[in-house]
């Protein structure tokens, strides 16, 4: 067992896991954080996709004690107060999700697109998400919605 | 029009949960001393099974027991049943393998789950799966489809002749034969369509709960259909009785068909559950998807089209090869068959038609209902052959498919396929479409392409399905084990909060909101006050589930019937409150009216009457508010569109790129045009997926060469295109919403447009996927004059 400690959307965790121990699975295991999805085992789906300092990661493609001293925010920590982070909003309002499954993932990556490129258009957009598979909606809303959230994060 | 009612793009109530990481799949569910499953899988396509040593891996830390197909027959359990009788020409049953839960004596595809091994964590059992040591006798397998039933193939099930599952046919052959011979001009083509996997972004899970003190399990399961999961978990594993089962589907993500299956990992954690007193969980990896899931498609075909000399289709003869792989999985047998054939009339008043289907056993993975389920395969094979005829004839394809088209006056119409199409105007959506896509510019823009030394084509689908599944008279007079009528009840609390309680299950298509969307009509209540419960057999009534894109013709239609009960004992209870006759009483707008006057109740005020019934004399009506209603369908219902592709080739390269696409459906009255457009989309890009990158390869000996998303090609944002969607309208004349349903039709209708219009630009046909390997070579080839054709 190692110890393992970092920040998990604003709060200190400490727990004693298994070496071996992804991300993904201490954030769903460890502290039932499980709005971060797991939908592959080759690190191509993006389900899982967290941000870690701030850019996002692939949680199934960390290990836990990679993350140590490290910020992590994940899906539940996006909305404050209970107000919806513009991205998450976005995807409401355009219909950017289906059975929901890819969304978590989807909405991290989208909000670290924005936050270094502000205004992307839409081929940006698309190719920026090569890493996110969604089989419900055909990327159509999804790039709608990362558009229009990413002109409400001031874009 | 109620706020938020018929029509309205209202936006989603499901989706809260969802953004916020609050959904609740079956893998983020976990139950108070919960062990974990593994399950060994047979890493051979076929092999005898001498024996299994589990005692090194019983022995490694954490591993509570480990099961195999012997534990199964000790516990008297069956097996998994095909549950559609499809009979043989010559009037004999299909012949159904076993399907054991696990391997007994023979693993028959890989990924056939051979043994179970259940532990405190996930990673205990899956490293002690290593340790099982299991004595395979390797045999040689059969996997190519066309040859499956040739002689001297390997035999997949013993006494099985030739792999044969049956012989099926449809249509009058005779005649057929006679028009063929007949005809001016007949297209004859070949046909692939390719097999494919489901790949739902949520892999499959289930957790086994037995309850010692009440002799009952628990299953939450990744099922679109819940109740049929009890019935055959109950009826035909014989588990327990069907009061001693609850299955739960919670949040399911994405299903496209893979989720209606029963599988051989939900029963084997309800027996490991049973057997270690513990609930046992067990999560697909995506590797085990790939192999585990029931596959789509598969079929090779030849198929002749004749015409007359205007170019009307006299007749159409289609001959099928489909795939069943190893086992007959739980509704495999009607796809290639009642899902197929019978569509084959398509949006044509061909007189004749003739479809043989030998459906075959093969050493992979199960094949079962995908999207669309049999009626891509018989859009792709019309589409394809209609617009080869018009390539043949000279004829604009748009042109020859109007001369062909069923009028708008000829409905009724009775296809010679055995169904009866109520409504449609395919003049309709093919003009929109036509118009939509600029078709007159078409020629400009290829010579634009040309000078840039691109190939520019264009391609037609003009599509038809049978869905709102089903009458259950028919289906059962065709082989169908159930009935596929649907229920619904609504409940309506003290406060006047709705549950509506559907039978029906919503893993992406937005139940939540369409059927609050329905009750916000019929019933005047806020959607917020509109509660959908679904994915539970404890709290649901009986339901069927959803597939077919039949959750708002079927499902739809029993709650609108529910709450017409709900107005009628509103009425009555209304009249002897505003002291008029009932028959005076109008309801309108969620209030009931004396008519001509202004004196009404809110149904809040009659609903809280009907549970505080102070006011109410004995035996009027009884206390309460709720109401059921089952619903069984007069008809199929038929959705129609024209899809139109144009895509520019690169020839340096072969990558097609799709340059726009155009969809126009008729999906009769829409409720929420914002989700339609959405399954629309979605359809689309797996249709667009199938025909440009998507396909299993098989290797001789029966290895699943794509199975991962390494080796799987899946559509990805970058390789689609913005859509244009519209809809006409001509509503279904058998249900008083006048709705078809959506879920389908975009990948039913797209993978023939994209094929033709890859043909229409490189001269040639490809098969599908058209990947650039493929259209490169076959631009090659084309160079040579004499491999021209
Ligand atoms: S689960 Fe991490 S990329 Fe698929
Ligand atoms: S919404 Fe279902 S996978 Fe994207």
């Amino acid at each position: 067992m190692a110890k393992v400690s970092m920040t998990v959307n604003g709060q200190n965790v400490t727990r004693d896991v298994e070496p071996r121990t992804l991300l993904v699975e201490f954030l769903r295991q460890h502290l039932d954080l499980t709005g971060t999805h797991v939908g592959c085992d080759t690190s191509q789906c993006g389900a899982c996709v967290v941000h870690l300092d701030g850019r996002s990661v692939k949680a199934c493609t960390m290990l836990a004690v990679q993350c140590e001293g490290a910020k992590v925010m994940t899906i539940e920590g996006l909305a404050q107060n209970g107000e919806l982070h513009p991205m998450q909003a976005a995807f409401r309002e355009h219909h950017g999700l289906q059975c929901g499954f890819c969304t978590p993932g989807m909405i991290m990556s989208a909000i670290d697109l924005v936050q270094h490129n502000p205004s992307p258009s839409e081929d940006e957009i698309r190719h920026w998400l090569e890493g996110n598979l969604c089989r419900c909606t055909g990327y159509h809303n999804i790039v709608k919605a990362i558009k229009a959230g990413a002109a409400s994060m001031g874009g | 029009m109620a706020e938020n009612g018929i029509g309205a793009s209202v936006r989603r109530k499901e989706d809260y949960r969802f953004i916020t990481g609050g959904g609740q799949y079956v893998d983020d569910i976990n139950r108070p001393g919960q062990a974990y499953a593994y399950f060994l899988r047979s890493p051979h396509a076929h092999a005898a099974i001498r024996g299994i040593d589990a005692s090194q891996a019983l022995a490694a830390p954490g591993v509570l027991a480990v099961l195999t197909g012997d534990d199964v027959k000790a516990a008297g359990w069956g097996g998994l049943i095909c549950g559609w009788m499809v009979k043989s020409k010559d009037g004999s049953d299909m012949k159904a393998g076993p399907h054991p839960i696990l391997c007994q004596g023979k693993a028959r595809y890989v990924g056939d789950p051979v043994a179970m091994v259940v532990a405190e964590t996930y990673l205990q059992a899956k490293d002690a799966a290593e340790l099982v040591e299991v004595d395979y006798d390797v045999l040689p397998a059969c996997v190519a489809t066309d040859k499956a039933d040739q002689p001297g193939q390997p035999q997949v099930h013993d006494g099985i002749a030739n792999n044969a599952v049956y012989n099926w046919e449809l249509g009058d052959k005779a005649a057929v034969d006679a028009a063929i011979a007949a005809a001016a001009h007949v297209t004859k083509l070949d046909f692939v369509n390719n097999r494919l996997v489901p790949n739902a972004m949520e892999p499959r899970a289930a957790i086994g709960d037995y309850d010692r003190a009440s002799n009952g399990f628990t299953l939450h399961t990744t099922s679109q259909n819940p109740h049929v999961a009890r019935l055959v978990i109950s009826a035909f594993v014989g588990v327990a009785p069907e009061h001693k089962l609850r299955v739960i589907a919670p949040d399911v993500g994405g299903g496209f068909g893979s989720k209606i299956f029963i599988y051989n990992e939900e029963c084997a954690c309800l027996l490991a559950s049973r057997m270690v007193r513990r609930p046992v969980k067990w999560t697909a990896e995506r590797s085990e998807s790939f192999v585990s899931d029931a596959h789509g498609r598969d079929h090779v075909t030849h198929a002749e089209l004749a015409m007359d000399r205007d170019g009307r289709f006299t007749a159409l003869r289609v001959h099928t090869k489909a795939n069943m792989g190893a086992y007959l999985s739980t509704f495999a047998s009607c796809v290639p068959t009642y899902l197929y054939a019978t569509l084959l009339a398509g949006q044509y008043k061909t007189p004749a038609i003739y479809c043989e289907v030998d459906a075959v056993y093969t050493n992979t993975t199960p094949v079962d209902a995908y999207r669309g389920a049999g009626r891509p395969e018989a859009t792709f094979l019309l589409e394809t052959i209609v617009e080869t005829a018009a390539k043949e004839l000279g004829v604009d394809p748009a042109e020859l498919r109007r001369r062909n088209f069923i009028e708008p006056s000829a409905f009724p119409y009775q296809t010679p396929v055995a169904l009866v199409y109520d409504i449609g105007n395919y003049g309709a959506h093919l003009d929109k479409a036509l118009e939509l896509a600029d078709y007159a510019g078409f020629a400009g823009r290829r010579a634009k392409s040309e000078a840039r030394g691109k190939l520019r084509g264009v391609g037609f689908s003009c599509y038809i399905e049978a869905c709102g599944i089903a009458p259950s008279a028919v289906v059962g007079s065709l082989g169908a084990g159930v009935g596929l009528w649907e229920s619904a009840k609504i409940r309506f609390t003290h406060t006047g909060v709705c549950q509506v309680l559907t039978g029906t299950h919503t893993h992406g298509q937005g139940h939540e909101t369409t059927f609050a969307q329905l009750i916000a009509d019929k019933l005047g209540v806020p959607i917020d006050n509109v509660e959908v419960v679904h994915g539970d057999t404890d709290k649901t009534p009986v339901g069927m589930g959803t597939y077919g894109s039949r959750s708002l013709a079927v499902g739809g239609q029993a709650i609108v019937n529910a709450a017409e009960k709900i107005i009628a004992k509103g009425k009555k209870i209304a009249a002897h409150l505003l002291e008029a006759a009932e028959a005076d009483i109008e309801f309108q707008n969620g209030s009931f009216t004396v008519k001509g006057t202004d004196r009404s109740k809110s149904l809040g005020e009659v609903v809280f009457e009907a549970y505080v019934p102070h006011h109410i004399p004995q035996g009027l009506v009884e206390p309460g508010m709720e109401e059921t209603a089952f619903y069984d369908p007069a008809n199929f219902t038929y959705p129609s569109g024209t899809y139109i592709c144009e895509v520019e080739v690169d020839q340096d390269t072969g990558v097609v790129e799709i340059d726009r696409f155009v969809a126009v459906d008729d999906f009769g009255k829409v409720i929420n045009p914002m989700i339609v457009e959405g399954q629309v989309h979605g359809g689309l890009a797996q249709g667009i997926g199938q025909a440009l990158i998507e396909g299993c390869v098989y290797d001789e000996a029966g290895q699943l060469l794509s199975a991962s998303y390494m080796d799987y090609c899946m559509p990805r944002a970058d390789g689609l295109p913005d859509f244009q969607i519209a809809t006409t309208e001509t509503p279904c004349t058998h249900n008083t919403l006048g709705v078809k349903g959506c879920g389908e039709a975009g990948a039913i209708g797209s993978p023939p447009a994209v094929m033709n219009a890859i043909t229409d630009a490189i001269g040639v046909r490809v098969s599908m996927p058209a990947t650039p390997e493929k259209v490169w070579r076959a631009l090659q080839n084309r160079q040579m004059p004499q491999a021209a054709e």
